[in-house]
């Protein structure tokens, strides 16, 4: 399980921008417990949720188990470290622009530790059944139902939601992985998430050009999973050599073209839905 | 950011990682007295922040100071196009003047980060001086691969076994290992993504040479290493792209595309560029406005837009979620009125106060057309499109 009726929140990196994602994800029904600064121990947030010095302490006092990271980038990292040394079950780290070289660390740092990682550069995941949002996507676009999401991207794993709630379908669990090359939860963690999730029928997987992680999870769909999958490839008009807005969409040799992704995910039998804004329309067509 | 071949060539100086004697120039006159001085024979290469450069003429080895001379008169000032810019190609403002070597024997080498091993990894070949790409293609066989560790670096055992099959001459070996270890030194402390060195060559005493150098630094680590983006030349880029990014816009131009497409968030930027595809149209950039999106970054995102010559038609395609759809509104109504635009703009807008974005943007004069989605976007712009052609 990622998140349950259990799961109780620490956030690190209250600043303006964080701060009033966090009070979204309050707004929606997440159960924020606790948050992390440095100079704030003894305050509360929002009048009501209190402050640590460090998230050891808010873990102990407070039985947290879920953190989310809205940290800047030069800073990410050691928030990282930070609850993984605090054994929170699951880290999700929104920050963008983490150079490639701590992600590196963090990754090395991480194996045989207990902490799953989601992101980073990532929307976060969402719940619309058990009303719980770690991360910045809108709840209200959001409807509970079947479907699981799984998506490398922001703003177009909105588009998805939408279209997915427009088709007449809900949402069992969105996860948004992120855009960096070097990142925690992959498509094939997302992928064996929900062919054992009971309240997931199908799969929708929105990847990007650049990398080969979309083969990777083209090769695992193959052998282990067996609900209906839609996806869609985005950047199949995106030019060699040039990064697409961040740092993992980039075509740079054969196997991170759209065009290449798209030949080995329909080969591992998922359907494509070839126009990004007919997602929705591919999954109805499948039921 | 890319590096050009001098600089990378003086930062790796101080990982003691030493190329032929070589001087920069960037007037004929100066070419031709550094060539003099290193006694007549040398190499001359454009400094430009592009591979394919030997094959475009950027070059040469000259016999003469006289000869480089001419050669700089060729080149200075212009642009070159290479296999790897695009039709414009990139200006050559300055030119490395290189002692000659003789080369028995090229050898590819670089470091890069290799997301499935989540590490740098140095990947070699027996056959330097051709791209690297094409290697991986035409003979996959002769490209070895190995993950550097991050405490340990390069294994010493694994090493041998490149060492091995690059067939290094027993007496350059220590060299070798010296060079590798070096250059991983480099990668991490400069927070490279790229670091190649192609070729290295064997001389004919059999030893090791760098000869050409290529850096890559990660951008995203620009706040810890201020010094080495200050080596920054931008005019080797698109100076529409340096001017988004002074905006912190993130912003491709695209060759002969009709739609100026404005969205925010990379993927959905991409999924919108694909769909003006399918609707018999051409994007004429990729352009992510980002998340937390003000009024003043949208007013600049809108007039870099409407000065592409080609753009016809502007596709705004968003999905507000921090963002606020009717801050954005404001913002192109307000920047399309200064800039006295009047072709037809295609709007579809979803999330945080898309209703009140959509009031604005009718309240205005602008040619708009409201969508409901990115898929009727498409339809319209399809429309309108075949009803002016």
């Amino acid at each position: 399980m990622l998140i349950n009726s259990e799961t109780k929140v620490l956030v690190q990196g209250l600043g303006k921008d964080g701060s009033f994602k966090a009070q979204k994800a309050i707004e929606y029904g997440t159960n924020i417990v606790a948050c992390v600064h440095p100079n704030k121990k003894g305050q509360l947030f929002e009048n009501k949720i209190p402050y640590f010095e460090t998230a050891k302490e808010a873990v102990k006092k407070t039985g947290a188990n879920v953190g989310v990271i809205y940290v800047p980038a030069p800073f990410a990292m050691d928030a990282i470290i930070e609850q993984v040394d605090a054994n929170l079950e699951l880290i999700v780290c929104i920050t963008e622009g983490i150079p490639v070289h701590d992600m590196i660390k963090v990754k090395n740092y991480m194996k045989d530790k207990n902490s799953r990682l989601i992101g980073p550069n990532c929307p976060g995941i969402i719940s619309p059944k058990l009303k719980i949002k770690i991360g910045i996507i809108p709840g209200n676009i959001c409807k509970d139902g079947d479907v699981g999401l799984v998506s490398r991207s922001g703003t177009l794993t909105y588009e998805a939601i939408a279209q997915i709630g427009e088709a007449g379908f809900g949402q069992s669990l969105c996860i948004g992985i992120g855009g960096d090359p070097i990142h925690g939860t992959s498509f094939i963690d997302a992928l064996s998430y929900f062919e054992q999730d009971k309240n997931t029928k199908s799969i929708v997987l929105i990847g990007e050009i650049g990398g080969t992680k979309e083969q990777q999870a083209a090769e695992y769909i193959k052998t282990h999973i067996s609900k209906p999958i839609v996806f869609t490839i985005a950047g199949t008009t995106a030019p060699k050599g040039k990064r697409m807005g961040h740092a993992g969409a980039v075509i740079s040799g054969k196997m991170g073209l759209a065009s290449e992704k798209i030949k080995a995910l329909k080969e591992a039998g998922a359907y494509h839905s070839d126009d990004p804004s007919k997602i929705g329309d591919t999954l109805k067509n499948i039921f | 950011m890319n590096l050009h071949e001098y600089q990378a060539r003086d930062l790796l100086k101080k990982y003691n990682i030493n190329f032929p004697t070589g001087e920069i120039g960037s007037t004929p006159q100066e070419i031709f007295d550094i060539s003099k001085k290193f006694g007549g024979e040398v190499v001359a290469k454009a400094q430009i922040h592009s591979g394919g450069r030997g094959k475009a003429g950027g070059v040469k080895l000259c016999s003469t100071p006289s000869e480089a001379k001419n050669f700089a008169n060729s080149i200075l000032g212009k642009k070159i196009v290479t296999s790897q810019t695009d039709s414009e190609g990139v200006i050559v403002e300055k030119i490395l003047i290189t002692n000659t070597t003789i080369i028995s024997r090229e050898i590819y080498l670089s470091i890069v980060i290799d997301p499935d091993f989540e590490s740098p990894v140095l990947i070699a070949s027996s056959e330097g001086g051709t791209e690297i790409e094409k290697m991986a293609e035409e003979s996959p066989n002769k490209i070895t691969k190995i993950a550097f560790d991050p405490v340990l670096g390069a294994k010493p055992y694994e090493l041998r076994r490149v060492i091995s099959k690059l067939e290094i001459p027993k007496n350059a070996i220590k060299d070798f290992y010296s060079l590798v270890n070096n250059l991983f030194k480099a990668f991490i402390e400069t927070d490279s993504t790229l670091i190649e060195i192609n070729p290295l060559i064997i001389d004919d005493n059999e030893n090791i040479v760098p000869l050409d150098c290529k850096i890559n630094l990660d951008d995203d680590s620009y706040f810890r290493q201020k010094e080495l983006f200050s080596l920054r030349d931008k005019n080797q880029e698109n100076p529409i792209e340096t001017r988004a990014k002074d905006f912190d816009l993130a912003y491709v131009k695209l060759d002969k595309g009709n739609v100026g497409c404005l969205v925010n968030g990379a993927g959905l930027a991409m999924a919108t560029m694909d769909v003006t595809t399918k609707s018999g149209c051409f994007p004429a950039n990729f352009l992510d406005v980002g998340g937390s999106t003000d009024k003043e970054k949208i007013k600049e995102a809108f007039r870099i837009l409407v000065s592409d010559e080609n753009v016809e038609y502007l596709l705004i395609n968003l999905f507000a979620g921090i963002a606020r759809a009717d801050l954005i509104a404001q913002g192109v109504v307000e920047a399309a009125e200064e800039t006295l635009f009047k072709l037809p703009i295609i709007v579809s807008m979803r999330g945080t106060n898309s209703e009140e974005g959509f009031e604005i943007l009718k309240r205005s004069k602008l040619n708009i057309h409201i969508a409901k989605d990115l898929g009727q976007a498409a339809n319209i712009l399809s429309e309108i499109n075949k009803a002016n052609k």
